[in-house]
């Protein structure tokens, strides 16, 4: 709505009642043509993404965005890049870092190979915030961590392990608040603007396009993080995605969501029981 | 009712306004009121703890598809933007809006499109432009915009950002604010 300020209140309702009628098939020309479903995603948060593709796109309807992405495969991984890019950190809540290696690495432990699925991946940073978790913890050698994401860039960076320099300093501080045990620094090599991982934590990492809307579970899993990724997710989507996660831990596994997410709508509820008290882990008892 | 949910928005200075508005807010008022307080993405839950003492209304930190409720208080969570989805509300990471996670505009414009004519915005004391737009958005929606009147407010420079950006809006000096929204919450 950034360009719409000296819109009449009728005009306004107009191009949202047309939104209402576009938006559902230019969706079903997204999925039919690309395998890209947004369906079911929540649709506030989707109608910002849409708009915020138009002004960069310079369309002015649904309807002419629809025409130009069934014909221009550029401009849907633009679009996959609006929807799916969200800025993340290096020890984002330190808190569920530091609760994740009191109260699940000890059980870790006893595993003689541990796998660990990363979803919803974006550019990898938190994915080597736990690599390194484990690495302090000695379990690094002998776990596979599977890192996904439905959109090829964020596979991409993570893989690449390269991050612009001026992170760093508030990495810094996060690691150290999640009760990081070496220097920072000792993670990485500067170069230029940027710096990139040491190599021992990339070795055990496995990079996978998958989408949840539309892929299975591929393994079993002694870990599970997926956080903020079904925040853009309607709600009976998301019960269906908990129900491929919980099909994807062993018994006892961990599953980690973001802060603010919740196993309260989810029919799953009484199978996992909290770990810690304020940070969202839990453990699948049933 | 003529009304159906109120969203508040502030910035600096946004905990004692907030407190203000609250604390005239009585038990039986009916309408869902949802806060964004701009603040840093590692906050604890002390600002609903804090304005828990100032309500008499159940206040909650909103988590994913929280249902929106009638004669209840929601916060948005830090680090996430709080939208209205419908009935519920819905949470998105996506990047920060006018350097604000949550954002009042994000709170403002999902709403305006859900409820309409029927929701009612205020734009509180801060610095910046944020609930600026959002509060416009609100009344091209048909819906009541109000704005802290800058003269008082602790911080005016989002109080006068609402104002300057197109007309419409109802300025009230804060201790008024409460009063009158229940006033409002009693239209038919």
């Amino acid at each position: 709505m950034t360009n719409g300020q000296d819109k009449q209140p009728q005009a306004a309702e107009a191009i949202e009642a047309i939104e209402t009628i576009e938006t559902p098939l230019l969706l079903e020309a997204m999925f039919q043509r690309y395998g890209y479903d947004f369906r079911e995603y929540a649709p506030a948060s989707l109608r910002r993404r849409l708009r915020r593709a138009m002004q960069i796109e310079g369309l002015a309807t649904l309807s002419a965005f629809q025409d130009r992405i069934l014909r221009d495969s550029k401009m849907m991984a633009r679009f996959l890049n609006i929807v799916s890019v969200d800025v993340t950190a290096m020890f984002r809540d330190p808190g569920f870092y530091r609760t994740f290696r009191d109260k699940v690495v000890p059980g870790l432990r006893e595993q003689p190979l541990i796998r660990f699925w990363h979803v919803g991946c974006a550019t990898g940073e938190e994915v080597y915030s736990m690599a390194i978790i484990l690495h302090e913890e000695g379990l690094l050698e002998r776990t596979r961590i599977y890192a996904t994401d439905i959109n090829p860039r964020g596979i991409e960076c993570g893989q690449n392990a390269i991050y612009p320099i001026r992170n760093m300093q508030e990495f810094t501080t996060s690691y150290q608040k999640a009760g990081g045990r070496a220097a920072f620094s000792d993670y990485y090599t500067a170069r230029g603007d940027s710096i990139i991982l040491r190599d021992f934590l990339r070795r055990n990492i496995v990079w996978a396009e998958h989408n949840l809307v539309t892929d299975a579970s591929f393994n079993e899993f002694h870990a599970i993080l997926c956080r903020n990724v079904m925040i853009y997710f309607k709600l009976p989507l998301q019960q269906r995605v908990h129900q491929l996660i919980y099909d994807s831990l062993v018994m006892g596994g961990a599953l980690g969501l973001g802060s603010a997410e919740s196993l309260r709508f989810t029919p799953l509820e009484d199978h996992y029981e909290p770990i810690g008290s304020a940070e969202k882990l839990y453990r699948k008892v049933k | 009712m003529k009304y159906a949910l109120v969203v508040i928005g502030a910035s600096l200075g946004g905990l004692r306004a907030m407190q203000t508005i609250l604390s005239a807010l009585p038990a039986d008022f009916r309408l869902p009121v949802a806060l964004v307080q701009h603040r840093p993405q590692d906050a604890g839950d002390e600002l609903a703890f804090v304005l828990r003492k100032h309500c008499a209304l159940p206040l909650h930190e909103v988590e994913d598809k929280t249902a929106i409720g009638a004669g209840a208080v929601y916060i948005a969570p830090p680090g996430y933007h709080l939208l209205v989805d419908g009935d519920h509300f819905a949470l998105s990471t996506e990047a920060p809006v006018l350097w604000a996670r949550p954002s009042i505009d994000i709170l403002f414009e999902s709403a305006a499109e859900a409820f309409g004519p029927r929701l009612i915005g205020v734009t509180l004391t801060g610095t910046g432009q944020d609930g600026a737009l959002g509060l416009t958005v609100v009344h091209r929606h048909g819906g009541m915009a109000l704005v802290e009147s800058p003269e008082t407010a602790h911080a005016k420079e989002m109080p006068q950002a609402a104002i300057a950006m197109g007309r419409g809006k109802i300025q009230l000096e804060l201790e008024a604010i409460g009063p009158y929204l229940v006033e409002l919450s009693l239209k038919e």
